[in-house]
Formats: structure tokens, sequence, C-alpha cells
């Protein structure tokens, strides 16, 4: 039974993760219409400019908030401007091509940020400095870190923020009007270019505190890591219905529940034929199942013709 | 006499064949002049060159013809390579002749597309790229712990030994005496190899002219309005997969007699993102075009990866970035360059330039 606790809390503190990343495709898609296939490479950016801040202040003395709190904002800025960037020089000017073209552009930028990252941090793994207090908790049997706790509790207050500013602003409606209707949005005043950069401005923040909070919770960063983690919350996308915001999270909780238990009880289950090294392949699974039996996903709406 | 342009060979037989002829000669002294001049080295690039001509045409059929966006090509590469290597190597002691195992390698190949193709038949755009790029990891994913509790592929580690290929009798692995004149092993690939990749040229070519190669670009133009005109829309584009895996099929089986060698790492994401950056860079749907893509994209990197080192020890005295990731981030940029200014590739069919640039009638596009 302890297992199975512990399986579901690792799900619900990954699942924070990819929702948190899942946001930042299903906003994209949702007014353009377009996968941001490099918003993965995103997340990793955040992550490693996250690890170097804290690596550099954390023999300064500061306080451990300060330094964490410091390298959030780095993380952000550094990712908001990236993120600010594709879509000006990668999007932008494909607005009206065929699908495909935005799609290999986005390929080229996630290999060049990929390989900008191995050229300035190495093609080494990175350890998250130990400099987190840890401190165990015990639920029912299971354990819980103070790092988990706070990746749960920040992911939600992060999202809970993103909900609000999209159903209570004036910056809200404008994307929704946007997402609706660009041609007519723009006739209504809205800025849409405006509206689309910062999109992938917003996107891009919370792919950075994503970035952080994956290093945290593994300890470790790594040039490649951003690829299947994107692909991950690409799918958590997918299954909440992509385009959809609370989707997002309903498929990313969904997803690191599906995938800490699958790879939890799979050995169990196959009579140990698979083992939990294929953790990774649950996620294709649940991809391919969703977009063959109900592409609109769990709560999204119909938008299979459109892909 | 006259000037060869293309315009001309078609409406004069002896500059035509006087044209194939000379071409003939070119690729058939090729080997000798690169392998004199440049090294065995590169000799082997070419030979590689090659398998990835016949793969780009595979993934061309998909991707080009019926616009269907398949990122997981690698994958039938790897089941004929795997097939290969489990069939001729000490791994089961099974040492079949090429005769069985090539024309295997393409039937299982097309197995699998058929398997990918029949539950993403309703997917279109990007939504199938995911899909299918999810496949290609899931098979790739499988490769990589098929070791245990059964050793089916033996894992990360890799299938070695593999038999080169033989062909009655007559070992490519070893250089080969046809009438007392030495052929070595390399050139030896390099003809078997253009001359399977010729074959598939041609039967693409064929395929392109024909009913179902009207099919498929219908299908690509628009689906619904292809299905208004008769077309079985669901047989066509499960063609268009089985067809195109078992190309891939076939390379990946040659592959692994050449490299004598496999494991999941030849296999991963990077190799398909590479060969539909040679279709869609050298131009989809567009046969010269895609062997163009080939070859620049195998040539390129190459040059790059023997280029870099060097020439950054010339102008800083040492190797300030590392050549690999160098390689690949100007890959990186240049896909992005190319898409923004010539969306279509770099040769494009004519159908394909003018959709690029917008000249489809909008009757269409309000439909959509």
């Amino acid at each position: 039974m302890d297992i199975f606790i512990q399986q579901i809390i690792n799900g619900l503190v990954l699942g924070s993760i990819y929702a948190l990343v899942a946001l930042g495709y299903t906003m994209v898609y949702g007014i353009m219409g377009l996968i941001n296939f490099a918003h993965g490479e995103v997340v990793m950016i955040g992550a490693m400019v996250a690890l170097t801040v804290i690596k550099l202040l954390a023999g300064s003395g500061l306080p451990v908030y300060i330094v964490i709190l410091v390298a959030l904002i780095a993380a952000s800025a550094v990712c908001m401007a990236v993120g600010y960037a594709i879509e000006r020089i990668a999007y932008r000017p494909l607005r009206r091509a065929p699908k495909l073209a935005p799609l290999i552009t986005a390929i080229g930028v996630s290999i060049v940020l990929q390989n900008l990252a191995m050229l300035v941090w190495g093609r080494n793994y990175h350890a998250f400095p130990p400099i987190l207090p840890v401190s165990e908790h015990e639920i029912l049997g299971a354990t819980i870190t103070s790092v988990q706790v706070a990746i749960v509790l920040i992911a939600a207050l992060l999202m809970a923020a993103l909900i609000a500013l999209i159903d209570h602003t004036r910056l809200g409606r404008a994307m929704r009007a946007t997402s609706e209707n660009p041609p007519i949005a723009q006739l209504m005043g809205v800025n849409i270019n405006q509206i689309i950069s910062l999109t992938f401005v917003i996107g891009s923040a919370l792919a950075a505190v994503a970035g952080l909070m994956v290093s945290a919770n593994y300890s470790i960063a790594h040039y490649y890591m951003g690829f299947m983690l994107g692909l991950k919350a690409f799918t958590a996308a997918v299954l909440g219905g992509i385009g959809n915001i609370a989707g997002a999270v309903l498929g990313g909780i969904l997803l690191g529940l599906i995938e800490s238990l699958g790879a939890g009880y799979i050995g169990d289950f196959t009579g140990g034929f698979l083992g939990s090294n294929y953790q990774d392949i649950f996620a294709f699974f649940v991809l391919i199942g969703v977009l063959v039996f109900r592409p609109s996903g769990l709560i999204g709406e119909k938008v299979s013709e459109r892909a | 006499m006259m000037t060869l342009t293309l315009e001309s060979l078609r409406h004069d037989k002896r500059a035509a064949i006087i044209a194939t002829a000379l071409m003939g000669l070119a690729l058939a002294a090729f080997p000798f002049m690169v392998g004199s001049t440049l090294g065995n080295s590169w000799l082997r690039i070419i030979d590689f060159a090659m398998l990835y001509i016949m793969l780009a045409l595979g993934l061309n059929i998909v991707v080009g013809f019926a616009g269907l966006l398949d990122m997981g090509y690698i994958a039938f590469y790897a089941v004929g390579a795997y097939l290969y290597a489990l069939l001729a190597s000490p791994h089961f002691g099974l040492h079949l002749p090429i005769w069985l195992i090539i024309p295997a390698g393409a039937a299982l190949a097309g197995l699998f597309g058929a398997l990918l193709g029949a539950p993403t038949l309703r997917l279109r755009g990007d939504y199938l790229a995911i899909v299918t790029l999810g496949f290609g990891e899931i098979v790739r994913i499988f490769m990589n712990n098929l070791n245990s509790p059964v050793n089916i592929t033996n894992g990360p580690q890799g299938i070695s030994g593999i038999d080169p290929i033989q062909m009655g009798g007559i070992t490519l692995a070893k250089p080969l005496s046809v009438l007392g004149f030495t052929v070595p092993s390399l050139h030896a690939y390099y003809y078997l190899f253009l001359a399977l990749a010729l074959f598939i040229v041609f039967v693409t070519i064929r395929l392109e002219n024909s009913r179902i190669g009207r099919a498929w670009v219908a299908i690509r133009e628009d689906e619904v309005a292809a299905k208004a005109c008769g077309i079985n829309t669901r047989n066509i584009k499960l063609l268009a997969f089985t067809m195109g895996a078992s190309f891939g099929g076939v390379a990946g089986g040659l592959f692994a007699g050449f490299q004598g060698f496999v494991s999941p790492e030849s296999f991963n994401l990077m190799e398909s993102v590479m060969v539909l950056c040679m279709v869609v860079l050298g131009g989809m749907g567009n046969i010269p075009g895609v062997i163009l893509g080939g070859v620049l994209l195998t040539i390129l990197p190459e040059i790059f990866r023997h280029g870099a080192g060097p020439v950054q020890t010339a102008i800083f005295g040492k190797i300030l970035l590392d050549p690999e990731a160098l390689r690949m981030l100007l890959f990186g940029l240049a896909l992005i360059v190319v898409m923004l200014y010539r969306p279509a590739g770099i040769w494009p069919s004519t159908t394909r330039r003018r959709e690029f640039r917008g000249e489809s009638s909008d009757v269409l596009k309000e439909g959509e």
C-alpha cells in the first residue's frame, strides 16, 4: 500500500512539472494553432541558467531562499528573451506559410538551442548543488520531501495565477479573443503580434520555473533533458485537450500519475518481462491512444479537424 | 555540337543517350576518383550517402507525395537493420543469405509501416508528426531494452559481428577480382548501393506518374476532394506508409551488412530528423531535389566534422568549441534559414513551389 501512495506522490510532483510545461504548449497552440517544438529546450535553458546562478551564489552566504529567487528571476528573464526571439525569428515570418514550414524551423530552433547549451555548459551532467533544506515528511507510510512539497505548491500557485490572468484581465481577454479569431480580434483593436509575443514570453517564464523544478527534483541537469520532457508535456497537453488551459493542468497531473504508477507496477503486470526502464514508453502510448480515440482530449473542444 | 540542357535532352534522343552514357561513366569512375584523392574514409561517406538517398526517397513517398508528415521514419530503417543483424550474425547463430533477408526486411518494415499507418489515418499535420515521432521512440526504447529477460536485441550494446553482404559466394567484405581487375570492398559496396539506389529512383519515378502516385498527390492537396473523386484514401494512405517503410527496411538491411554492427544509438530521433530534412530541404516531392538533399546533408556535415577542428586550431591555436556541437548548431541554423528563405526547399517541384508562394486558389483556403 505504501508503494502505491509513494507512487501517487511521485506522480503528483512529476505531474505538476509536466503541467507547467504543458501550459506553454497549450497557450501557443490555442492562439496560433502551432506546436512549439522548441518549448522543451526552453525548459532546459531555464534549468541550466538557474543551476549556473545557484552554483555562483552557493558560496556567497546569502540565504537559500534569496539564492533560489535570484536564480528563478535570472532563468525566467533568459527564457523570456529566448521565447520572444524564437517567435520573432522562427515563427512570425512563416505565419502564412503551410504548417510544415514552422514545424521545420521549430526543429531547427531545438537543435540550435540544444547545441548552444552543449557549447556553453558542456556535455556533462550537472549536479544540483545541495543547498536546499531537505526534510522528509511521512504521509500514510510514504515519504515526501520539502522540495517536492514546494514544487507542487508553487506549480499550483502559478497555474492559478495564469488562469486568473486569462479569465479576469484585459490581457487575458485579448488573448482569448486572438485565439478565437485573430482577424476579428485585430479589428477590435487587439495588437495580435504583441499578444502572440506575450504568449510566448509567459509560456517561457513558466518553462523556466519548471526547469528549475526538474533539476531540483532529480538533482541533475543536462543539455539533452529538454527533449523528452517537452514530448511528455506535449502529450499532457494533448491528453487534456490542446488549447485548453485547465486541460493542460489536468493532463499534466494525469500523465505524471500514469507514468509513476505504470513504472511502479509494470513489472508485476507483465510478470517481470517489462521493467521500469520502460517508463518513457507510457507517455507515447497515452499520446497515440488519445489521438486515435479522442483527439479533442479529455476536456477539449473538437479540434481534430484543425490538426 | 550542341549545348546539353535538360530541355534539349527531352527532345533529342541521341543527346540523351550520350548524356546517360557520360553520367554512367562518371558514376562508375567516381569511387576510384574519390578513393585515390580523398581516401577511404570519404569513400565510406559516399557509400552512406547512397543509403541516405534510398532512405530519403522512401520518406519522400510518405512526406513528399502523400503529404503525411512522418518523424519516426528511422524506425523502419532500424527494423530492416535489426532483422539483418538477427538473421545473419553469431547472435542467434543464424547466417541466412541476403536474398532472403533483404526482402524479408522490406516486408517486415512495410508491415510496421502499416501498423503505424492504421491508427493514425485520421491524423494530419503536426499531430501526425508527433505520433510518428513517438512511434520511432517506442521502437528505439524496445530495441534498447529487449535484452532481458529474453535477450533478443542485446540491448544498448547492440549486435556486432554481422555477416558482410554476400552474393552467390562472393563476399563484399574483401577486395573482389573481376577479370584481373581488383575492386576494393568499399568500391564494391558503392556499386551495389548505387545499383539499388538507381532501382529505387526508377521505382519512385514510375510510382510518381502512376495512378497511385497521382492519388497520393491528390490526398496531399486536399483529402476531402480526393475522397470525393473516388480515391480510397484509407488504402492509398496505408500504401504510402507501407511502401515508404519498405524502402527504409531495404536501406536498413544494407546498412547492417555494410557496417557489421547495429545498436539503438544509430536510430535515434536525430536520424529521423536528418532524413526528413533531406526531403524537405532538398525539395519535397521532387525526386532530383530529394537526391540532392540526401547527398548534401550527408556530405556537408562530414566536411564540417573533418574541417571544424583543424580550422579552429589554425585560427586560435587550439580547439575552442566542440566541433560536434558546432556542426549541429550550423545544421539547425541552416534549417531555419532555408525554411525562411526557400520554404519549398532547394530544388522544389513546380506544384509545391506554387503552393508555398501562396498561389493556390483562395477558394480552397476558405474551405479549410
